[in-house]
């Protein structure tokens, strides 16, 4: 396989990692824990119900710093980054120029300069894309001496309460630099899981004392790339290279609301022409929420079916642990796009029924 | 108890009165991890030895499971429906997948012993 052959980069916590039993495989060119001994389930439900800690320092750190910084990125992407306030951060898309999804992100305005996390997948594509149409005066620095850690669940900000007052007081969204048990950080109120929780960028050299400090807190479990994919997909969370790429466009993937509203009048983004289109005649094609009759899981690429006749594909797929069922999301002809509308979804070669389903499938419990 | 034989595929097969049963490894289970779903045959087909004729979902993936031996299937493990952890918490007992009535029951002896799938195991880790 030439995916072992290659090799493998290591985040700051590769030995943290082995000493906890983590099984490592090969995710966008590193090795990372997709579950501890635990196992994905036990990981998954453990998250909803108290505190897991996920490394994610695979995903790229960049800052962009200059006058007009946020002018600079707003011409990749149709998100408000102008308004977007001090200590606030924000979802958005970056677009390729046929108005696909180059990679989706996330900003966060830190005053004198905006902070940028990237998907590990996308990063050597995103960073240089965004390099290429900064003025003169912006700057993008790529932040590699830096580890990201996910600190999520109902009970992540209670426990860090006592290490870290002032997270206790960040709304949903809010980004504070600060310390945590004395080690500073650039923590944000986010996250992947549909949960509370925090992502906290910290130095590379600092990393595993913090996970250390996080994993001996009452209840926290380490969580691996598999209870992610679940909890994300419970929450009706896209992935990139799953359920968004070059070839989906915002407007397909249900991703309209990361378009600011002063961005639809202006239309200066790359691929504005495509996306303007969509919203003003439609798509042929909707990403949608699937739920499967049964207990069978409809993995990416099953068949989705109406009568017989090929109408989609499911992009992303399993089962969710806390919905104790299977759970989907995929596109489908826009006819087919409405809540409740009845799907075959082909497994195997055999029809599972299934129907279209509002997403999150598990609530959202994000701060306030 | 008769005692287990192994197949490469990580399948086990318990040869009494004349009927196989077979289901996976705990090996296996260890590395599919949860077991969420599993899809079994149905009584009476006939199956080819290496032929795919179950698969067994984890939470994060699905992995097909083969008939051992030739034969013809004489009863599915209607327990796994309700309860496919079964095959996380008692792989070669409670947990086992479908029964079959051998072709030709040398085949079953021509198949791995406990100590040579272990080392083989071994090998593949």
């Amino acid at each position: 396989m030439a995916e072992s052959a290659e090799i493998l980069l290591e985040t700051p916590l590769a030995s943290l990692h082995r000493e906890l039993g983590g099984r490592m495989v090969p995710f966008a060119g590193y090795s990372m824990p997709v579950q501890y001994p635990a196992g994905i389930m036990a990981e998954h439900l453990a998250t909803r119900a108290g505190a897991a800690l996920f490394d994610v320092s695979h995903m790229g750190q960049a800052e962009l710093v200059g006058d007009g910084a946020a002018a600079a990125l707003e011409q990749l992407t149709p998100a408000d980054i102008q308004i977007l306030k001090p200590n606030r951060q924000k979802y958005g898309l970056l677009m390729t120029a046929s108005g696909g999804i180059l990679d989706d992100f996330m900003v966060a305005n830190l005053g004198d300069r905006l902070f940028l996390v990237v998907n590990a997948s996308r990063k050597h594509l995103d960073l240089p894309a965004i390099e290429a149409v900064l003025p003169s005066g912006v700057k993008l620095n790529r932040l590699e001496d830096r580890a990201l850690l996910a600190f999520q669940g109902p009970q992540a900000l209670a426990l860090l309460a006592p290490l870290a007052p002032a997270l206790a007081a960040l709304p949903f969204m809010g980004v504070a630099s600060t310390t945590i048990g004395g080690i500073p950080v650039l923590a944000s109120r986010s996250g992947y899981t549909g949960e509370d929780g925090v992502e906290i960028s910290v130095a590379s050299g600092q990393a595993e004392a913090l996970a250390r400090l996080l994993l001996a807190l009452p209840g926290v479990v380490p969580a691996g790339l598999g209870a992610r994919d679940s909890l994300r997909l419970e929450a009706g969370l896209c992935l990139y290279g799953n359920d968004i790429d070059e070839t989906t466009s915002p407007v397909e993937a249900a991703l309209t609301w990361t378009i600011g509203k002063r961005r639809r009048a202006e239309w200066n983004f790359l691929g504005a022409e495509r996306v303007r289109a969509e919203l003003d005649g439609g798509t042929k094609r909707l990403r949608v929420g699937i739920l499967p009759e049964g207990r069978q899981p409809a993995r990416g690429h099953t068949e989705i079916a109406v009568g017989g006749t090929t109408i989609g594909e499911v992009t992303s797929g399993g089962f969710g642990p806390s919905l104790n069922g299977p759970c989907a999301m995929g596109y489908v002809a826009r006819e087919h796009a409405t809540d409740g509308t009845k799907l075959d979804l082909m497994v195997r070669g055999k029809p599972v029924p299934a129907r279209v389903a509002a997403t999150p499938f598990i609530p959202h419990r994000y701060a306030r | 108890m008769a005692e287990l034989k192994y197949t490469k595929d990580h399948e086990w097969v318990r040869l009494e009165g004349g009927v196989a049963t077979i289901g996976i490894t705990d090996h296996a289970q260890t590395a599919l991890g949860d077991v969420v779903f599993v899809d079994l045959p149905e009584a009476g087909r006939d199956v080819a030895a290496g032929e795919a004729c179950a698969v067994v979902e984890s939470v994060k993936a699905a992995s097909d499971v083969y008939a051992p031996i030739a034969g013809s299937i004489v009863e599915s493990n209607q327990a796994l429906a309700d309860d496919p952890a079964l095959v996380n918490s008692a792989p070669t007992t409670e947990g086992w997948f479908f029964k079959i009535k051998p072709a030709d029951e040398a085949e079953i002896a021509a198949l791995m012993t406990e100590a040579e799938y272990q080392a083989f195991a071994d090998s593949q880790a």
